[in-house]
């Protein structure tokens, strides 16, 4: 099943009625079991954009869809925010079993479910703790096995690890490949940081600004595990700097607006 | 180098904000008031003022002793506690039920908080008159009352604690399947609570105030009633023993409620 965005625009209008066009003819598709990396400066409309993949805002024109599916069921999306949004009442567990809790899954099979989720986002042993107790890498691991657990047909991750401190992020960005690696769930991943995108990406779709558009698209021709090793470092600071090369000046821009 | 002079000066640097978590041993409360009692006593015994205008602490337990074994005391505070127990979880429970309701529907929210932020500000003993008028003068009205003063701070604390809810928890919710009514009751409803409950603990000293004050002017039992008559009989014990009785109360209210908040609110 791949999911298709097709001539999207978004346009936002204030109180004031003045229109800011947000998003301006976004085409592209996800395939099966590929992992897309959306990057651009910021205030290009990237969260926008996977807000609307994802079902949580409407565009003003075009339309996401699912194309491929054989039998008559809703496709299942799983959402891992920025801001985590982790149920604070609810402990690890009871979070990360959320959505099959929500699908009416009998509750031995939920607690199955969830134990494995757990263990492969490596929080075995904090099934019973709230996310206050939580450090934040271990509370975004959470919400990684929370979107995970309802084994969704497009997962989608609005820029997961920002919040986070660099050593913490390196460690679950390659925790996030072996992840993929097992389960090699279709991704939209919305990012600004390049070196990430390139680490994690088989495509990266670069986005500008005012309109929001796709500057470009680029295909990661590197093996999906290890790209930091040294035989690769060449192509990847190649692929990372045309990147930044394409940003750079939006990149500049966007720093005199605010 | 630097050991040659060995009566050099040392200079350690102390912690200069220990004041800030001094400890203090915990039988310092109870000496504090176990010394204003005891000061309370002196005064008394020294008849520096009326034993009228103030009784003795030993003279009120004597006589509060006395209306215990007569039975008039657990008379009196069972028909307290009847009605505020009626009266407060009335008022509660439709407070929280409006309030959900006016946070999470904008309709309800823009046709009723105008008229609930317009009978909010009314002091509602002044509705007294009125409620005696269409219940009569039984136990109604005073429940009623109690229900009324109650249902307004829960209700608005209730408001703007779904009003408070993150709403990337919303989406998150509903990202995972959730409909309109499991929003509200696994995301709005707890998200709410640490708000619900201070409501709750404000509604309970406006629900003690109520009670008294309605006793006063209408009613044969109750504490507040009690402690009017022997008011005008000017025995001024048994009125302190009310009192007292009423600040027991108070105390065990608010207890009672965070005891229940902590069960209820774990993961704070």
């Amino acid at each position: 099943m791949k999911v298709v965005i097709e001539n999207v625009e978004k346009k936002f209008v204030d109180s004031k009625k003045n229109e800011t066009l947000a998003l301006e003819d976004i085409n592209f598709t996800i395939n099966e079991q590929e992992f897309v990396v959306l990057v651009g400066p910021s205030g290009c409309g990237k969260s926008t954009l996977l807000n609307i993949v994802g079902g949580l805002l409407s565009p003003t024109k075009g339309q996401v869809y699912f194309e491929g599916s054989n039998d008559d069921k809703e496709p299942t999306l799983g959402i891992v925010f920025q801001d985590i949004a982790l149920f604070p009442w609810r402990n690890v567990l009871e979070n990360v079993t959320f959505g099959l809790e929500e699908r009416g899954v009998p509750k031995k099979e939920r607690a199955k479910k969830g134990q494995h989720y757990i263990d492969m986002v490596g929080l075995t042993g904090f099934e019973n703790a709230f996310p206050k107790q939580l450090s934040g890498g271990m509370k975004q691991r959470a919400g990684i096995a929370r979107a995970l657990a309802v084994e969704p047909d497009l997962l989608l991750m609005d820029e997961p690890f920002s919040a986070l401190d660099a050593q913490t992020r390196t460690i679950l960005q390659e925790e996030l490949l072996t992840i993929w690696n097992r389960t090699k769930l279709s991704t939209l991943y919305v990012t600004h940081n390049i070196q990430e995108a390139v680490y994690l990406a088989d495509r990266v779709i670069v986005l500008s600004r005012h309109p929001g558009h796709i500057k470009k698209i680029i295909q990661i021709d590197l093996p999906k595990i290890g790209r930091d090793q040294d035989k690769y470092r060449q192509q990847f600071e190649k692929y990372a700097d045309d990147i930044w090369q394409l940003i750079r000046h939006d990149a500049e821009e966007a720093l005199k607006e605010v | 180098m630097a050991n040659t002079s060995p009566n050099k000066t040392k200079k350690i640097i102390k912690n200069r904000v220990a004041f800030l978590e001094q400890k203090v041993p915990a039988y310092v409360s109870v000496a504090g008031i176990t010394g204003i009692l005891i000061l309370w006593e002196l005064v008394c015994r020294m008849n520096i003022v009326p034993p009228l205008f103030l009784p003795a602490p030993t003279a009120i337990v004597t006589d509060g002793w006395d209306m215990i074994s007569s039975g008039e005391l657990f008379k009196n505070l069972f028909a307290s506690l009847y009605r505020i127990a009626g009266g407060y979880t009335i008022g509660a429970v439709f407070g929280i039920i409006v309030g959900l309701i006016l946070g999470f529907s904008k309709w309800a929210d823009a046709i009723f908080t105008p008229i609930v932020y317009s009978i909010y500000p009314i002091p509602k003993i002044a509705l007294l008159p009125l409620i005696i008028l269409w219940f009569g003068i039984g136990e109604m009205p005073k429940v009623a009352i109690i229900a009324l003063g109650v249902f307004f701070p829960v209700l608005i604390n209730t408001f703007s604690g779904v009003k408070g809810v993150d709403p990337s928890l919303i989406k998150a919710a509903v990202t995972f399947g959730s409909n309109h009514f499991s929003v509200v009751r696994k995301v709005i409803l707890p998200g709410a609570l640490p708000t619900i409950f201070a409501g709750l603990k404000l509604a309970a000293g406006t629900a003690l105030l109520l009670l008294v004050s309605a006793e006063m002017i209408a009613a044969q039992y109750g504490i507040g009633a009690m402690v009017l008559h022997y008011g005008n009989l000017m025995i001024t014990t048994k009125l302190m023993a009310g009192v007292l009785i009423l600040s027991f109360l108070g105390l065990t209210f608010n207890r009672a409620l965070q005891w229940l908040e902590r069960k209820l609110i774990p993961w704070k």
